[in-house]
């Protein structure tokens, strides 16, 4: 098989599972109108527009975390991930598959998060949405390493946020900076190094984090 | 001692203890670990021995 | 040997940095912080830059004294990085009035790798001993390295939206003497993180060795 062919089929097996098995998908969603409804009681009146941009990158992150945590979860269970890394595709492959799964994933959230964020908040232009796109990417390649690590650990669900935050930071602030400043190019670029660099360094390391 | 002399001692302080409490950690280290290898010769002989 | 070359550098730092450094025009006797915390914080951005390249070296040829070596090396950067924040939260006080400032790029920078290399440990201890462990932690800290530019330029960027820069960063202009006095301080800096790291990958492969040996003894 080739290694495109490896990496479709992996990521089609993860949409048909969730498409048939419908937890993480509904959960999210609901997470993520839940998160933005408490921001609107944590925002006080006279709250810049701004602030609540800022907010939709929280949203983003935790939802994205939640949906994170349970990536691996179909072959931890059936204790498919040692089938699928003696198999002789590059395992770059297996990480490859599973960070487009999740993309699909967080944007079928976000179709639904974004227009509420604009129903609840205020409008998101053009530039947020791209800046979204691109942070996705960033947070899908990062993700799905860093839970791979996780279910490594004896603390798994635990330690996952721990790892994530700090290697998201730069992404919020790429984001933001797309939502908020008056020149996004340079945000959206800078998110654009961002994917470049992690998905490489990803790509290239995913093998080590899961053999021995 | 004025106060931008203060914070400068502190500064320096943190550092001392800092490096101090590091040398004390590996003193206590050392230690422990005498105790380990006496073990361990004692029973190295009373291997050879027995 | 090598800690006599650590003490005697550090020393002489000191004597350097208060007798012979001129004092600041701008920030007076409080600027002398700036010789240790500028040299602490280079060295541990280095600690951090062994440790990766030995987590390097260990991916690329599975050599299993790497993983000590890269832990080792991270453990002595994430010290270097907490005392960065302590002396830059000093140095802030004593400059700003205050004990935190998101202005300082470099302050910031080292939270987020506090953070980041905090989680290193928990993600190491949460794992079994093995080569699994060595591969996993190895990895993360190639995350580490990739993340310093990276949250830095994120970190400059942001301060565009987060806070208005008020403030020029650490580093006024230096003159000769000054220079040479901070040179010193970053040498003593390096020197003192290699004699610390030597010591704690002895007492760490002494540890190793004496538990092989207890098995052995007791089998």
């Amino acid at each position: 098989m080739t290694y495109l062919g490896a990496v479709t089929t992996l990521a089609r097996k993860d949409l048909r599972l969730e498409l048939r098995a419908r937890d993480t998908l509904p959960a999210m969603l609901l997470f993520v109108l839940s998160t933005l409804v408490v921001f609107h009681f944590a925002l006080p009146t006279g709250a810049d527009e701004v602030a609540a941009q800022g907010l939709l990158w929280v949203a983003l992150v935790f939802t994205a975390l939640l949906g994170l945590a349970r990536a691996w979860a179909p072959e931890r269970e059936g204790g498919a991930l040692d089938g699928l890394v003696l198999a002789p595709n590059d395992r770059s492959a297996i990480w490859l598959g599973k960070s487009v799964a999740v993309f699909v994933f967080l944007a079928a959230i976000e179709l639904v998060a974004l227009p509420a964020f604009a129903l609840f908040f205020s409008p998101l232009s053009a530039a947020a949405v791209a800046g979204v796109l691109l942070a996705n990417v960033g947070i899908c390649a990062v993700g799905t390493l860093l839970a791979a690590m996780a279910t490594a650990s004896r603390t798994r669900e635990l330690i996952l946020p721990l790892l994530f935050l700090p290697l998201a930071i730069p992404l919020v602030v790429g984001g933001v900076g797309a939502s908020v400043s008056t020149e996004p190019g340079r945000y959206l670029t800078f998110l654009g190094l961002y994917d470049a660099v992690f998905a490489i360094l990803c790509w290239a390391s995913f093998e080590y984090v899961v053999s021995e | 001692m004025s106060s931008g002399e203060k914070y400068v001692a502190a500064a320096y302080g943190v550092v001392f203890v800092a490096v101090l409490v590091y040398v004390a950690i590996i003193a206590a280290k050392l230690a422990r670990l005498e105790r380990e290898t006496a073990e361990l010769a004692e029973l190295a002989r009373r291997r050879s021995d027995g | 040997m090598l800690a006599a070359l650590a003490a005697t550098l550090v020393g002489i730092a000191i004597v350097l940095t208060f007798f012979v450094a001129p004092e600041d025009a701008d920030q007076g006797i409080s600027q002398k912080i700036f010789y240790f915390h500028v040299p602490i914080a280079l060295t541990a951005y280095a600690c951090f830059g062994w440790g990766a390249w030995k987590a390097l070296r260990l991916l690329w040829t599975r050599g299993e004294r790497y993983d000590l070596e890269s832990y080792v090396a991270i453990h002595q950067g994430t010290i270097f990085g907490a005392l960065t924040l302590a002396t830059g939260s000093i140095w802030a006080k004593a400059s700003w009035g205050k004990w935190w400032v998101w202005d300082s790029n470099q302050l910031v920078l080292f939270l987020v790798l506090f953070l980041f290399y905090s989680a290193y440990f928990m993600l190491r201890f949460s794992i079994e001993e093995g080569p699994r462990r060595a591969n996993v932690s190895a990895v993360y800290a190639l995350f580490g390295v990739a993340l310093i530019p990276i949250s830095f330029l994120a970190i400059r960027l942001a301060e565009d939206f987060i806070h208005p820069t008020t403030f020029t960063r650490d580093g006024p202009q230096m003159t000769g003497t000054m220079f040479f006095a901070f040179c010193v301080a970053w040498l003593a800096m390096s020197v003192l993180a290699y004699a610390l790291y030597r010591v704690e990958l002895l007492g760490k492969r002494l540890d190793a060795n004496l538990r092989d040996l207890r098995e052995a003894l007791t089998a």
